[in-house]
């Protein structure tokens, strides 16, 4: 039998650890080329300016005007965000710095249960609860005659379904953070708040933004739950009352029946690109957060 | 002696759960002296030091029972402003933790909580204060610099004269070189013999030597009871207990 000497073993190691990083490097660039080709159609015949920014969706006679859906996207992805976050935050500050390490305990299979339950469950939840609580309560309070399938509802459900995937990452990062350097700030005289709040959350701040921009993501791509309470109206939402439509949300409603409308299939495929290239964004502005507030 | 006592410990206990970390600690140190609590790892050193700026507040599962008197006040009593007796006491750790910040705030976050409020103020006890850690030559040109930059023997200068900054009485160390290397712990040992004239010292340690060359009074402790106390002359020429003869000839386990 042959046996190989050292360097052929070192070049045989080699050469599979470079596949298979080329394989996962290459990935993203493969999909987003597939889906650049097959939104190709599209991208020939209309000025990418009209696609982006046009505001009549007529896919029969030919008109698709994208903007509806992005703004779509955007209101509910931030809205979420914004409900969420600072939920986010202080919970994982007060589980970390204040409660008992016993919560903690108990959190997190509760925090992971949160996580495991299926999108469409969310969903028929938001039906459920979401929609009637906004269409006799929350619209009325502030004057509106909604019927509860809105952006707002929408962003409620997606604030709650991104709460565990946040929170998680965030206890993981304070409780990386040494206990000693609180110890530092506590014991030049800082309030427990004064150190949390200049010290503790300071170090973390590369970590809280990669939590945020997490989440973010998985609220801009998340389809079903959102599908199943936006309400699905191809329209520029005036208040977040309104109901709205997202890109996920195109996509999945429309990829059965696309084949008898010429060009159809281009469009959704295009769809998908915009969504990509949002993720993309996305990532690489919390990449630039992140290096920024990495120093300390 | 004659020295005044700083710091009097009577009955101190400490328990997590059903263990006891520190068993009847009676202990008195001397203001303006260097003292040097000795024993080895796990013995309850650091806990000490922790109860004496009640930074075990920090740990719920800890029970403190006795009394620590400083200056005569009872610091362990309910109403005792922890954050004022914090101030009074500089604590320097084993490794140094530089907050998130750069070098000057540093100092001037120790400033700002100890009620300097002017700008030009806050520059001249950065300065001073960078320049009694002998770190001031070293880091003029770049204060604005984030503080972990630094190396790990200019950061724990760093963090003596942030403990400084807040003007304490009292400086707690605990191992403060045992992460620095000879020549950077010499620096530190050289400047708490300058400080002591000024501040009354609290060192933890482990290492004998260290202890020979700097202390002025020895606290032996091992297994969390005090073993011996007294003049670091008495103790380490003339030990009176077997286990501290044992732990200085080098034959202790």
């Amino acid at each position: 039998m042959y046996i190989l000497n050292r360097w052929q073993r070192h070049w045989a190691n080699n050469t599979w650890m470079i596949i298979s990083l080329l394989v996962v490097a290459t990935l993203p660039f493969f999909l987003f080329l597939g889906l650049y080709l097959k939104s190709f159609l599209l991208l020939h015949d209309y000025h990418l300016g009209h696609l982006l920014f046009g505001k009549i969706w007529k896919p029969g006679i030919g008109q698709f005007g994208f903007f509806p859906f992005i703004v779509g996207s955007i209101w509910v992805t931030l809205l979420a965000m914004v409900i969420s976050a600072p939920i986010c935050l202080l919970a994982a500050i007060y589980v970390t710095q204040y409660s008992k390490t016993r919560l903690l305990r108990i959190m997190h299979p509760a925090i992971d249960i949160l996580a495991g339950i299926p999108s469409v469950v969310y969903g028929l939840w938001g039906i459920l609860v979401i929609v009637p609580f906004i269409a006799r309560y929350l619209g009325p309070l502030f004057g509106v005659d909604t019927v509860g399938y809105s952006i707002l509802a929408a962003a409620l459900v997606l604030s709650i379904m991104i709460v565990p995937f946040i929170l998680n990452i965030l206890i993981e990062i304070f409780r990386a953070i040494p206990v000693e350097l609180k110890e530092a700030s506590l014991a030049l005289g800082a309030t427990e708040w004064q150190s949390i709040k200049q010290v503790i959350v300071k170090k973390a701040l590369p970590g809280i933004i990669a939590a945020f921009g997490f989440g973010l993501a998985r609220a801009f791509g998340e389809t079903m739950a959102v599908l199943m309470v936006v309400g699905n109206v191809v329209e520029l939402p005036k208040s977040v009352f309104d109901p709205g439509y997202t890109l996920p949300a195109l996509i999945a409603n429309n990829y059965g029946e696309m084949l008898s409308i010429p060009k159809y299939d281009s469009a959704l495929m295009f769809a998908a690109l915009i969504l990509l290239v949002v993720s993309l964004f996305f990532n690489l502005i919390m990449h630039f957060f992140i290096i920024r507030y990495n120093k300390y | 002696m004659t020295d005044n006592k700083k710091i009097q410990i009577s009955d101190l206990n400490v328990f997590a759960g059903k263990f006891q970390i520190l068993k009847n600690i009676n202990i008195e140190l001397p203001e303006n002296k260097i003292t040097v609590i000795l024993g080895p790892s796990g013995c309850g050193k650091t806990t000490l030091l922790k109860c004496m700026n009640r930074l075990t507040d920090l740990y719920p599962e800890l029970r403190v029972t006795g009394d620590i008197r400083i200056s005569g006040n009872n610091i362990l009593a309910a109403k005792e402003d922890i954050y004022k007796l914090r101030q009074h006491m500089g604590l320097l750790s084993q490794r140094p933790y530089p907050l998130p910040m750069t070098i000057y705030n540093n100092i001037a976050y120790g400033l700002k909580l100890r009620g300097v409020k002017k700008r030009r103020e806050i520059h001249k006890l950065v300065v001073h204060y960078l320049q009694q850690a002998n770190l001031w030559e070293e880091v003029k040109h770049r204060l604005r610099e984030p503080a972990s930059r630094l190396s790990i023997g200019q950061q724990q200068r760093l963090c003596l004269a942030r403990g400084l900054a807040v003007n304490p009485g009292i400086i707690l160390a605990d191992e403060p070189t045992s992460a620095l290397d000879p020549i950077s712990s010499q620096y530190i040992e050289q400047k708490f013999l300058e400080l002591k004239n000024e501040y009354t010292i609290v060192l933890v340690t482990h290492v004998l030597r260290q202890a020979r060359r700097i202390a002025d009074y020895v606290v032996f402790m091992y297994l969390g009871e005090v073993i011996e106390q007294g003049d670091v002359h008495e103790v380490f020429e003339n030990p009176k207990m077997e286990k501290t003869k044992l732990y200085l000839g080098g034959t202790f386990n």
